[in-house]
């Protein structure tokens, strides 16, 4: 690991070293540094969380929560920090081609680990009180509703990864819906992963989703360069009573690339979420979704898909707490593994007592499509109440034999037919993307996808 | 058009096809029964190339080709049309998207290019109406939740679809109810040409009274032990199988 603090030495290197201990020292050495270069709410908390991770250590899959995940390897690569938030040189309004036809989003960056700053006239149509920007100037410019918000999620969590995000992500993506405000189209915010040398980044989102407002974001990750990456992202959600909050993420990065993604959502009473994610393309991946439903008369539903082949890794970590009766989740997650790609889901359901009348669901379903590929799944249900409906289910198998051969028959070669089997697989996860451009595009990419070609979009040069 | 010599089939390593003979010339219609378990739905499973049959002696020609060295999309797209004694759901594949794929690499294997659009929907609108099925059951996944006899015709309705040379139907009159057989019946004989031919699996002589056959084949334990004409069919309707099993047994 290497700090980056001038354009001379963001290539120059430092030998590399395993684990935590380099990065106590980083943030001890630069810590006024990382502090200057961030804002001061975003600093209020910064401390403690060093010391939770100074405690904690990044997490090894001797742990149960991250029995599925090894970060051996990747965090013995030596990667540079940009603590002194160094301007990369690219505009990623001129790279990013997003070609999703129709979509119409307000379009934002985070490139590598900070907001980017350029204005582009395609979101001066926000609606009438939204803020969208970056997470630390927005936290100079009105303090008090970042302070109301920002960690009040991430804090309660006794988890290295977003330990370190708190002592280290200096910035990030902000949203901010008022009340009743509905939004006319949805926001996308892409991360862009670009270096020259082995690179890690930290970064925060903060989204606010006040009463009977509405919002959909879509988060894309990318990577550009074939250098080692390694992102550490925190998102919090806060949505307001009445709301409706739709979220989609789709990574499509380098097998270089080790995401680590800690999204935390908080429901109030009456609101609705979907949480939608999509892992296409990728190295090692680690998402943990975390739903608070706290607020009765509540809706959500999580769902999620993985294809992954090569040495491709994925562990989707969810829970859906349940502190209030009378809500009703959903959670759906399909994976479609290959060569030696491994997977891992893991659906904790929690049900507090007071929750009487919870419906909660939950289903992963899983296709491997060879021996060598492997997939660990675990349903951990926790239910208090009594008057509840609660079910899960898991399955690990292969594409069925007896449907192959009829879809064969009707003169489909085996190619094709296994290409329409693995498609309808997913389809149930793709009917749950609310934005239609999008659906079609994802259904594009996927289909793209599992014919072994490279899913992006035409015309992008993002994706490596 | 079909040639079928001493055919052998096992699956997992039991023989169930014991060196069973049939011919098959365009133009015919032949009707097959046997009591259950005597192999009738694995010559079909054989003659269109389900993969967990193994064929271990015998040789099966069509259309001059040599049949077991086609996979089981050559055999379909040479003309071959199974409609299943159990036709697979496959939820997630609309009926519209399974048959324009079908109807394309049908089209891609004979040199022609994809159908357009609006002259597929006008072939859609036409089979269905061939077969009355009910637009309700087009919209849905391939099979997924369909009734019994809504899966039959559904058969019928992709039958018709797709115009095989020889089409296959393994017993596709059970589940259905008497207006439903008489409209698969109409939409088999409606698809009757000189050039075509039907092997009809049937319990049930009452199917024959509307799909007349010009043979009529009993196969019992991997063979056909007895052919005649639908006069047989009758025989067996009143008799049953134990006079032609004691036929067998006596026979050295
Ligand atoms: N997968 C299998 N493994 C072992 N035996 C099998 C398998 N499939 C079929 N068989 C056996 O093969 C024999 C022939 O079955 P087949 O389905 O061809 O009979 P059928 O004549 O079509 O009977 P029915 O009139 O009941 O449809 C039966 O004894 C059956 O149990
Ligand atoms: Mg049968």
């Amino acid at each position: 690991m290497k700090e980056i603090n001038n354009e001379a030495n963001f290539n120059s290197s430092l030998v590399g070293r395993l684990g935590g201990v380099e990065y106590i020292n980083l943030y001890k050495q630069y810590n006024e540094d990382i502090k200057a270069h961030s804002a001061s709410v975003l600093n209020a908390g910064r401390d403690a969380s060093f010391e939770l991770f100074e405690e904690l250590g990044f997490p090894t899959s001797k742990l149960e929560n991250y029995k599925y995940t090894d970060l051996t390897e990747p965090l013995s690569v030596d990667y540079g920090l940009n603590i002194n938030r160094v301007k990369i040189p690219v505009n990623p309004y001129e790279v990013f081609k997003c070609d999703v036809p129709g979509i119409h989003s307000y379009l934002y960056f985070v490139l590598n680990d900070g907001f980017y700053p350029v204005h582009d006239e395609r979101n001066d149509e926000l609606p009438q009180g939204v803020i969208i920007g970056s997470l630390s100037e927005i936290s100079k410019s009105h303090p008090e509703l970042v302070e109301k918000y920002y960690g009040k999620l991430s804090a309660k969590q006794k988890d290295g990864l977003v330990a370190f995000n708190g002592a280290f992500a200096q910035d990030g993506f902000f949203m901010y819906v008022p009340e009743n405000v509905q939004m006319d189209r949805p926001v996308q915010l892409v991360n862009i992963m670009r270096s020259d040398v082995d690179f890690m980044a930290n970064s925060h989102n903060l989204v606010i989703v006040e009463k009977g407002a509405k919002a959909q974001l879509l988060v894309c990750d990318h990577t550009m360069d074939d250098v080692r990456f390694i992102s550490n992202r925190v998102t919090e959600v806060f949505v307001d009573e009445n709301a409706s909050y739709e979220h989609y993420k789709l990574e499509n990065t380098h097998t270089r690339t080790t995401n680590l993604s800690t999204l935390l959502i908080e429901q109030k009473e009456s609101s609705s979420v979907l949480a939608n994610v999509i892992t296409l393309h990728n190295g090692i991946t680690r998402n943990t979704i975390e739903i608070d439903v706290n607020g009765e008369h509540c809706e959500t539903l999580l769902c999620g898909m993985v294809i992954g082949d090569k040495k491709q890794q994925v562990d989707n970590f969810t829970s859906v707490i349940h502190s209030k009766p009378n809500c009703h989740s959903t959670e759906l997650f399909k994976y479609v593994l290959d060569d030696v790609a491994k997977g891992g889901f893991t659906g904790k359901l929690y049900v507090a007592r007071d929750a009487q009348k919870t419906q909660a669901y939950q289903t992963n379903k899983n296709i491997l499509l060879n021996r060598t590929a492997k997939m660990r799944t675990k349903p951990q249900l926790e239910i208090y109440a009594d008057d509840v409906k609660c079910s899960h289910g898991a399955t690990i198998g292969q594409l069925d034999e007896s449907a192959l051969f009829y879809i064969r028959q009707r003169g489909i070669p085996e190619k094709e037919a296994r290409l329409l089997l693995m498609f309808a697989f997913t389809a149930d996860v793709i009917e749950n993307i609310r934005i239609d451009a999008l659906q079609d595009r994802i259904k594009m990419l996927v289909e793209k996808r599992l014919r072994g070609e490279l899913s992006k979009c035409e015309g992008c040069v993002i994706c490596q | 058009m079909l040639e079928i010599k001493n055919l052998h089939a096992n699956i997992n390593g039991k023989e169930i096809l014991k060196g069973l003979s049939l011919s098959v010339r365009p133009g015919e219609i032949h009707a097959i029964m046997g009591p259950n378990g005597a192999g009738k739905s694995t010559l079909s499973s054989v003659l269109t190339g389900n993969p967990a049959f193994e064929v271990t002696q015998g040789k099966i020609t069509f259309m001059g080709k040599d049949l077991l060295e086609l996979a089981p999309e050559e055999r379909a797209n040479e003309g071959i049309f199974l409609s299943f004694q159990y036709p697979v759901e496959i939820p997630g594949v609309s009926m519209v998207n399974f048959m324009r794929t079908a109807i394309n690499e049908q089209r891609k294997y004979r040199g022609l290019e994809p159908i357009a659009a609006t002259d597929f929907l006008r072939l859609m609108r036409e089979k269905k109406e061939l077969v009355e099925m009910d637009n309700k059951l087009t919209n849905r996944s391939v099979n997924e939740g369909f009734s019994g006899g809504e899966k039959k015709r559904n058969e019928i309705f992709q039958m018709a679809m797709l115009e095989p040379r020889l089409a296959i139907l393994d017993e596709t009159d059970s589940g259905l109810d008497i207006d439903a057989l008489r409209i698969v019946a109409n939409g088999v004989n409606k698809l009757k040409s000189p050039d075509n031919a039907s092997i009809v699996i049937t319990h049930y002589q009452r199917l024959l009274d509307y799909i007349v056959p010009d043979f009529v084949h009993v196969l019992y334990d991997g063979r056909i032990v007895k052919s005649g004409t639908k006069e047989l069919a009758l025989e067996l309707e009143e008799k049953g199988y134990d006079w032609i099993k004691k036929e067998v047994e006596k026979a050295p």
